[in-house]
């Protein structure tokens, strides 16, 4: 038995072959379902890779000020401290004497 | 009035998904077809020809309207097919042990005298479907482009996406690859 002939024998059966065209029914509406789905998803999918690409950029500027704050030297004088300003200002209202009570 | 081609894939670019749904309507029978000659479940089929429809949706933006949307269309569907080959490569049967007695007498017949057996004989067809199962992905896609779908090295080129001479030497190699597992199959069974 010749293999070469073989092949031919079988490429010829192969070729008689008609595939079935077939197709199951209302296959269309799945395929747009399928599609109308992926839309709504495609929604989340948008938010969603926005904000991680968000999160890479506000990650590297808290490591540069967390870089900041541990190698600079804070100042000698702490009476200049920035943030003990910051809370004074913040809290000079709430801090004032009630004016009313006072004799 | 019914719309032409071109002015529902335009919609469909506009934005208007339900355009997509007549295309879809008159293009799954050819689709089904082609995912037919390269898987054998229905359900694989269904899935390809599923992927096939999301894919063309997707990429619907690169459709230049140069070719007929049915070629690009069974471009794409075509390599989707191989790409399910390629990921079915696992399934490939390892041994011809389990050829039907009506393979078995077809193979007889032929050894016998081989214009005894018929070409469209039930048993050559499983027989073929049987030996194409067992080729590489790229084997197979090239003897189906090829030899049985008798198109061109360019057309399949283009089809494809590989060079023409990478087509030619794949051509060589499936033909080469077959006849060895023919040759394998003829010593298994009658040596």
């Amino acid at each position: 038995m010749k293999p070469a002939e073989l092949q031919k024998k079988l490429i010829a059966t192969a070729r008689l072959q008609v595939p079935d065209d077939r197709v199951p029914y209302a296959f269309e509406k799945r395929i747009m379902a399928l599609i109308a789905a992926r839309a709504v998803v495609d929604k989340w999918v948008f938010w969603t890779r926005g904000l991680w690409r968000a999160a890479i950029p506000c990650a590297a500027v808290a490591l540069i000020f967390a870089a900041v704050s541990l190698f600079v030297p804070a100042a000698a004088d702490s009476g200049n401290d920035l943030s003990q300003d910051f809370e004074n200002t913040l809290l000079a209202s709430v801090d004032q004497p009630d004016i009313a009570s006072m004799p | 009035m019914e719309r032409s081609e071109a002015e529902l894939i335009a919609a469909v670019l506009k934005g208007d998904r339900a355009s997509f749904e007549p295309l879809v309507e008159k293009y799954s029978p050819r689709v089904f077809a082609t995912a037919r000659r390269y898987a054998r479940r229905e359900s694989e089929i269904e899935d390809i020809v599923q992927e096939v429809w999301l894919k063309a949706f997707d990429k619907l933006k690169s459709f230049r309207g140069e070719a007929p949307f049915e070629h690009w269309l069974m471009r794409m569907a075509v390599r989707t097919c191989y790409d399910f080959l390629r990921g079915h490569q696992r399934n490939r049967e390892s041994s011809f042990s389990e050829i039907s007695e009506p393979e078995e007498d077809w193979l007889e017949r032929y050894a016998a005298d081989p214009g005894s057996a018929p070409e469209d004989a039930d048993a050559a067809k499983l027989l073929i479907d049987r030996v194409l199962g067992k080729l590489s992905p790229e084997a197979r896609l090239v003897i189906q482009l090829l030899e049985i779908e008798d198109r061109s090295v360019k057309e399949i080129a283009q089809i494809t996406g590989w060079s023409v001479p990478l087509v030619k030497v794949r051509a060589f190699r499936a033909r080469s690859e077959m006849r060895k597992i023919l040759t394998r199959m003829t010593k298994e069974k009658y040596l």
